[in-house]
């Protein structure tokens, strides 16, 4: 059952060949039996799950359930569940019982959703590799040692490995499309104010952007469809009508032209990554599109500029955890700053810290204009590249990630190193543009991922253009060994 | 850019950030390097650009002028560190 | 040597919205702790901000008031500190794109004196909460209420020479905020807040450094608290010494000011645009329909009661000095149908009797109708002026209204001429001395002579017959 797509799924449901409780059921126990080993989810719901399923079975029988009724998915962590822990990956958010839903929660409950538990990430999404988080590390399903990416890990651990349908995920400079390509699944970044961010707790306001992560691009259509509209909880949601995202997936793509940057080609590029993402790039001449070699110029400034902007709204953001309403706070402070220094010096990990500092830096008298001014005008630099870029193609493609899932621990003690897996999709947060990533060839049996970056709200011509490689190819359907 | 010891301090005082005597060297080498990375921004010419704070250009929605919220002081405070008659508690503050 | 105060006032008014700035909880003073502080204002993980439609429109209109630039574009800016007041960590406030931009003011310092005064921004931005210092075994207790409701901060230029000034200047702006509606100017509830940046510097000399002045809840505080800072620096510097940079706090008890904190560090608020709010963009449109609804400003309304009522420059500033007292002036004149008499009324018994029970306008006793109402009966000659100030008194103890006491007193009026004949009548024969006196006075002593007589024939018709025609009849009578 862990193999078949949301629509086979809600067909069965359907059908009658299984009820949600059973499908939930399934799920569960393959949480209990694989979790830990992967340590994918932080969060196991499965009182509220089975209750959640039941009531779904009663909706599908009384008819005229929505497409998701009844169907077992995942929250990344950083998403407030009401009544539910909600740890952000941290221990500052250890004992955080969220009084509220996220926007993007509650609408997957209207839905139907079985909410089967919240997964491991790096901490306040900050990480490309999940070894963030307070939690511990989570295991690649494709190779144990493996990191899975990051920051939304857990999910897409859990996803690759079957441990849910699809998941949640958010992504401020890759952290939906960079996991997806380490786990061999297919995820989303939806254009910046898609998705509300009500409730999805903050890292960098003006980059962060939820997504749905999935096996294959027909089920990232359903959830995106879920996940996606306008909601007044937020000043940056986008008043725009929300798209069938389901209904062009099948259109012909022949005469697509496909903008392929040369500086994301070569470089610090893995040859076999870049062999992989050509023949993709092949299949997709095979299906009539036309390449077009263009440029980025800006490329390589993405990296800089993001360590300027997300660590400067970052430290900002985290400001609100000082342990006097919630989160941690310090054993028996001798007086205010020490409650402050303590509490968030326990509660928060290195590599937060690391961010806050830097941000403050930035920010800080003296140092604002050349830094955070800086990074804003460089900012406007490069989605300018973007804006000239799609003058002349419809998507860009390019590799997601420099190289395959690395080994936990490899690039844990430089910071930097860590930071420049991100250059293919940092800008595209910088820029707002939706991104996705689909699996593609491997490369020595590690999943490789294929990003596809879009114009402004134009996720259904990403969703399309994926599913047509998906119906040609299988390199989505692959599944890890030990996870059948 | 290279942080000194007491940058460090200077910064994570800031920020409210303990950081322990020993970790000083370290957490300063480590900003540092990272300094060392943003400052590849140094090669753009961005004369006459305007800086970007915002993806979209979409400008304030205002919400009208009525009260929604109702009282959730229990719930809000059953999650709180330390309260007391309805008040969050933290150590004497003196001005 | 001559010292030079140099002063400039940041004056924080709270908005009268029903709800916060950024979120839906209600801004009502004097709830129970924490009861009115959603998600949003505790600064809880995730959520977002949403900008109170009424709170912009009020500082636009603060702006087109004072005649100042409007910021078309506006920008929300995070101001970063740690507070316990404070729940985000952050202050949401304007920095580099104020929503009002300068502007002006005048204040009159002596009769026919004035000075303008610049106004160089005013900006939106969202309160603190209180902290209770009150015994918690030692802590501090945070009430989060008040966090996010909103302020307009209106910074001056430091164009005042004077304590007078500074407070003509904030009796002004109070004025203003309280006239167009924005604000209800209660300082004692914490509703209009001053904070004083003073410094002294050798006439025509160079701008000497300032401190900053707070908790200055009155007007006479803030009158104090700057005389006693000027006087200060002055000492300081005359020996020798250097005034430092810094936030004083103004203690009435004591009457003196003294540094709130001695932090050598000096703030790094770190101000950057707010990511999660988005730029305000203001149409002509909205801009347009504030400036032509417009309330009536205090000048306007001074001038329009000098001309209209035909009252004096003195009569018609009092009446004007706040929006409710005007209101009510216009209302009781208007019922009345005579304007004089109703400004002598509501500047003379109406407010010493509110002055002597301790209330305010809004709570007193006798609305403006009803007085309005008890001046009608003057003017139709029902009543007296003298027994109106009976009536007025039984109103004001809360017996009924004008009529109604009129009526179960027995006060009316005796305008029936042979009743008053009578009464002229029986006055004359019982002091036939007087008469003789009278008569025989020269016509200079006469009209005080007469007044023996008319009050006399009051005191016997107690106080109801008509005073013009028992005047009238006496003469008549004696002559
Ligand atoms: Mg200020
Ligand atoms: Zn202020």
């Amino acid at each position: 059952m862990h193999n078949k797509t949301i629509s086979e799924l809600a067909q069965g449901l359907r059908a009658g060949d299984f009820s949600s409780v059973e499908l939930t059921q399934t799920y569960l126990d393959r949480v209990a039996r694989f979790n830990p080993q992967l340590n994918s989810y932080i969060t196991i719901c499965e009182a509220t799950a089975l209750q959640a399923a039941a009531l779904a079975d009663q909706q599908i029988s009384d008819g005229d359930a929505p497409l998701l009724t009844g169907i077992p998915i995942a929250h990344k962590d950083i998403f407030c569940t009401d009544g539910v822990k909600t740890s952000c990956g941290s221990k500052m958010l250890d004992n955080f019982i969220a009084p509220y839903d996220a926007h993007v929660v509650s609408l997957f409950k209207q839905a139907g959703a079985v909410m089967l538990g919240k997964t491991n990430m790096d901490e306040f999404a900050m990480g490309s590799s999940n070894e963030n988080s307070f939690y511990g590390p989570v295991h690649n399903p494709w190779k144990s040692g493996a990191v899975p990416g990051g920051s939304s890990g857990g999910s897409a651990a859990a996803v690759a490995a079957g441990l849910c349908v699809a998941a949640t995920g958010t992504d401020t400079g890759g952290s939906i499309r960079q996991p997806a390509a380490f786990c061999g699944i297919t995820g989303l970044k939806p254009t910046y104010g898609r998705v509300s961010r009500y409730g999805m707790i903050a890292f960098a306001s003006s980059l962060d952007q939820g997504g749905p992560m999935a096996r294959t691009a027909e089920d990232a259509a359903a959830m995106l469809q879920v996940m996606a509209g306008f909601d007044t909880r937020d000043s940056t949601s986008a008043e725009q009508p929300v798209p069938d995202y389901t209904a062009g997936l099948n259109d012909d793509i022949a005469g697509l032209r496909i903008g392929v940057p040369r500086e994301y080609l070569g470089g610090g590029l893995d040859p076999a990554i870049e062999a992989s993402i050509q023949l993709a790039l092949a299949e997709y001449k095979r299906l009539g599109a036309e390449l077009v070699e263009i440029s980025l110029p800006n490329t390589e400034l993405g990296v800089p500029t993001y360590y300027v902007v997300a660590p400067a709204e970052c430290s900002s953001n985290l400001s609100r955890f000082d342990g006097v309403r919630f989160g941690h706070r310090c054993s028996e402070p001798k007086d205010l700053e020490d409650l402050y220094k303590r509490s968030r010096g326990e509660g928060f990990g290195a590599e937060v810290k690391r961010r806050i500092m830097v941000g403050t830096y930035a920010l800080s008298a003296g140092y604002y204009d050349a830094y955070y001014l800086k990074a804003q005008k460089i900012r406007h630099l490069i989605s300018d590249d973007f804006r000239d870029a799609f003058k002349q193609v419809d998507v860009i493609m390019g590799p997601t990630a420099p190289s395959t899932a690395f080994g936990i621990g490899e690039k844990a003690d430089d910071p930097v190193t860590m930071y420049l897996s991100d250059i293919y999709t940092i800008a595209v947060n910088l820029a707002g543009l939706p991104g996705m990533s689909i699996p593609v060839q491997p490369v020595d049996g590690m999943p490789v991922g294929l990003q596809l970056i879009g114009n402004y709200f134009e996720e259904a011509k990403l969703l399309n253009v994926a599913h047509r490689l998906q119906q040609v190819t299988d390199w989505h359907s692959a599944t890890p060994a030990g996870f059948e | 850019m290279s942080l000194e010891r007491s940058d460090v301090e200077k910064i994570a005082h800031l920020a409210r950030l303990a950081v322990s005597e020993d970790e000083l060297e370290a957490v300063a080498s480590d900003l540092s390097n990272i300094l060392n990375l943003v400052e590849q921004m140094d090669a753009a010419d961005t004369e006459g650009v305007i800086p970007m704070a915002h993806p979209l250009h979409m400008t304030q929605r205002l919400r009208e002028d009525a009260v929604t919220e109702q009282n959730k002081r229990e719930q809000f405070q059953s999650i709180a560190p330390l309260t007391e008659e309805g008040l969050y508690l933290v150590p004497r503050v003196i001005e | 040597m001559q010292w030079e105060t140099v002063i400039g006032l940041e004056i924080h008014a709270q908005l009268a919205t029903k709800s916060k700035i950024f979120s839906g909880a209600a801004t009502a003073f004097g709830s129970e702790p924490n009861t009115q502080a959603c998600n949003v204002d505790l600064g809880m993980p995730g959520v977002l901000p949403v900008l109170n439609k009424a709170a912009v429109r009020m500082a636009v209109t603060f702006g087109v008031a004072i005649d100042a630039e409007i910021g078309q574009r506006s920008v929300f800016a995070r101001k970063n500190y740690f507070y316990p007041d404070l729940p985000k960590g952050y202050q949401i406030s304007q920095f580099e794109l104020p929503i009002v931009g300068k502007g002006e003011v005048e204040i009159e310092l002596d009769r026919g004196v004035h000075k303008p005064v610049g106004v160089t921004r005013a900006h939106l931005e969202e309160d603190a909460g209180k902290s209770l210092h009150e015994d918690f075994h030692g802590m501090t207790g945070v009430d989060l209420n008040r966090a996010g409701t909103p302020l307009l901060e209106i910074v001056s230029e430091p164009d005042m020479r004077s304590a007078k000034e500074a407070v003509a200047y904030a009796k002004k702006i109070h004025q203003i905020v309280q006239y167009l509606g924005i604000c209800d100017g209660n300082m004692q509830e914490g509703s209009f807040r001053c904070d004083a940046n003073v410094s002294v510097r050798p006439v025509g000399g160079p701008l000497g450094t300032r401190a900053e002045l707070k908790n200055l809840n009155s007007f006479r505080f803030l009158e104090r608290a700057i005389n006693i800072e000027v006087e200060r620096q002055i000492d300081l510097l005359e020996a020798g010494g250097k005034v430092v940079q810094e936030t004083r706090l103004y203690d009435a008890d004591n009457d003196e000011t003294r540094s709130m904190r001695s932090k050598e560090e000096a703030n790094d608020y770190r101000y950057f645009p707010d990511p999660d709010l988005l730029p305000v963009e203001l149409d002509e449109g909205l801009i347009e329909s504030i400036r032509t609804s417009m309330p009536e400003l205090p000048d306007a309304k001074r001038a329009r009661f000098s001309a209209d009522y035909g009252l004096s420059e003195y009569d018609a500033e009092v009446l004007t000095s706040s929006k409710s007292l005007a209101d009510y002036y216009e209302q009781a004149a208007k019922v009345a149908g005579d304007a004089k008499m109703a400004a002598n009324w509501v500047m003379g018994e109406f407010s010493g009797a509110l002055n002597k029970a301790g209330l305010t306008l809004e709570q007193s006793p006798v609305d403006a109708d009803a007085l309005g109402g008890m001046l009608l009966r003057i003017v139709d000659k029902t009543i007296s002026g003298k027994i109106a100030k009976q009536v007025f008194e039984s109103m004001w103890a809360g017996e009924g209204g004008a009529d109604q006491i009129i009526e179960a007193k027995g006060l009316k009026q005796i305008t029936d001429v042979g009743a008053i004949e009578a009464v002229v009548d029986g006055v004359l024969q019982a002091n036939p001395g007087q008469v003789e006196n009278y008569r025989n006075a020269d016509e200079k002593k006469r009209p005080k002579m007469l007044g023996f007589f008319v009050g006399q024939v009051m005191k016997q018709s107690k106080g109801k017959a008509n005073p013009q025609q028992v005047n009238e009849l006496l003469l008549k009578k004696l002559d």
